[in-house]
């Protein structure tokens, strides 16, 4: 397995009281996996992703790179955070800003111009090499910092709610995207989203989790054609299916967490009437 | 009229007053020669060579005492603003020293120095740095956690960050010190030299009103005022310069 999450556990120790954000939490990644995680808001998605990220300690359990434990950023991940405009440097240039983590690792002029301008044409940013990150549309800043993390060439794209912060249209370009460069770079992914449209149409798995003390609720294998696009696949009668089987698991561990397990165990069993 | 046309006629009404207001025996033009005698008193001292000797002197103890206080204002605003202990250790430190005015330390400066440029530097150095040194520290504090975060996950080193993310980060507030600096930098240099007697144009001026030269005395005051604006207006440019990719100079971009 590539990258291994096992009985994760972090508490924010808060001023009156501590604060349960992941209880527990066990799953994986193989080479070449585009998984999405969905849960209900508030549920520690965030916090999950900064732990597998090395930005933050876990309080208990451990995250696996390549059988190795993570304690602080892993050279072999990269991140792409859903606040693009904070995430690129505005006093650089496009190409500078994707250039940077690979002139950091020592990567020889030559070598670093290759990738960049790979990854940049992979992004559909060919020519905005010169241009400063404010000077695009949203939808643009966010492919150049996919743009910066495809050029680092990272076992794992982690990426947190990518797309919450764009319109629908240029979302469901950039979701295309994303299919794009799995299916022709190979990269594993691990896609953090609230969007359950997005989570099954992106994802080959999507791993949806309870409400905060956050466990996995459920693994579902999307089993929708490798092929998809927004129009037929979101038309498919399966997607819809899935998306309902989703939807209703969400509603149940969202009832779960302020009625209790009674009316939720109802729920979970309308979710999988939903997928005969 | 555009606003330069406006600020130079409104400059032209001032020339004007003070040429015509020693005529209406309202103040004597003992104290306050009209314009055209002031100008001349200039045109005197262009073409003297101690105004240009006093001149430089004054430029040299700003440009070094401005240099010191920002090299050791950055420096200092970015080890102290990058350690949360420093920080919490000279914080109240900070704020005692600060208010101290520059011009408390005169006898201070001659006891150390005498009448020796030393003096005017190190006046000159004390205002300039808590200028400087008060703006790193906000500049220090406005990294954005998630550019932050961004860089780390990307194995950016501790040096990295700083050169990276926190250094131009910080260089809008760092360019505001300076600014801010330059003017005290100025106003310092000038008062060491009048009150100490450090050689400069301050010591000039002081020479001028006592050998009752009143014209002289206003035209090398009005070179003071002229060094300010200079000073100013050069700043600026260079803030300008190095900020161009900041919303406080690239204004909105419509995209």
């Amino acid at each position: 397995m590539l990258l291994e999450v096992r009985d994760l556990k972090k508490v924010y120790e808060g001023r009156q009281r501590p604060v349960e954000a992941v209880r527990d939490l066990t799953f994986g990644l193989d080479a070449g996996d585009l998984v999405c995680l969905v849960g209900p808001s508030g549920c520690g998605k965030t916090t999950l992703l900064k732990c597998m990220a090395g930005l933050l300690a876990p309080t208990g359990g451990e995250v696996l790179l390549r059988d190795k434990r993570v304690t602080g950023p892993p050279p072999g991940m990269a991140v792409v955070f859903q606040e693009y405009g904070r995430s690129l440097f505005p006093w650089m240039s496009v190409r500078d800003n994707v250039e940077l983590p690979l002139r950091n690792k020592g990567m020889p002029r030559r070598q670093r111009q290759e990738l960049v301008a790979g990854a940049l044409a992979a992004v559909g940013l060919a020519d905005a090499h010169h241009a400063y990150p404010w000077q695009l549309s949203g939808g643009m800043q966010q492919r150049v910092a996919i743009a910066r993390a495809v050029a680092y060439q990272p076992d794992v794209l982690l990426m947190d709610e990518p797309f919450a912060a764009v319109d629908a249209q240029t979302r469901a370009d950039l979701e295309d995207l994303i299919r794009d460069l799995w299916r022709e770079l190979g990269v594993t992914i691990l896609f953090v989203t609230h969007d359950i449209d997005e989570a099954v149409y992106l994802g080959q798995r999507v791993i949806i989790l309870s409400s905060s003390p956050t466990v996995v609720r459920e693994v579902l294998d999307v089993d929708l054609p490798d092929q998809r696009d927004q129009l037929t696949t979101r038309s498919d009668s399966r997607f819809t299916e899935l998306r309902s089987h989703v939807y209703a698991q969400i509603q149940a561990a969202k009832r779960e967490s302020t009625v209790g397990s009674h009316d939720a165990a109802r729920q979970t069993d309308l979710a999988r009437q939903v997928l005969q | 009229m555009t606003r330069g046309a406006l600020g130079l006629s409104g400059l032209a009404g001032l020339l004007l007053i003070v040429e015509v207001l020693p005529y209406t025996g309202l103040v004597s033009a003992d104290f306050l020669p009209p314009t055209h005698r002031i100008a001349a008193a200039l045109a005197d001292e262009i073409a003297d060579a101690g105004f240009w000797l006093a001149l430089w002197d004054t430029l040299v103890a700003w440009a070094v005492g401005l240099a010191i206080a920002v090299v050791a204002g950055i420096v200092a605003g970015i080890v102290i603003g990058a350690v949360p202990v420093l920080r919490a250790l000279t914080a109240s430190t900070i704020e005692f020293l600060r208010p101290i005015p520059s011009v408390a330390l005169i006898p201070l400066a001659v006891l150390l120095y005498g009448t020796q440029i030393q003096s005017t530097l190190m006046l000159v150095v004390y205002a300039a740095f808590w200028q400087v040194l008060i703006q790193v520290l906000y500049g220090v504090r406005d990294v954005d956690p998630i550019a932050d975060e961004t860089a780390r996950s990307y194995g950016l080193g501790a040096w990295a960050r700083v050169r990276y993310l926190l250094w131009p980060t910080a260089l809008p507030y760092v360019m505001t010190g300076v600014r801010l600096a330059a003017a005290v930098a100025l106003v310092l240099a000038i008062t060491a030299e009048l009150v100490i007697g450090a050689p400069g144009l301050g010591s000039r001026i002081a020479v001028a009103q006592s050998s009752n030269a009143v014209p002289s005395m206003y035209a090398l005051i009005a070179v003071t005022g002229l060094l300010g604006v200079t000073i100013n207006l050069a700043a600026r440019g260079v803030e300008r310069l190095l900020l161009s990719w900041h919303q406080s100079v690239r204004g909105e971009v419509l995209v």
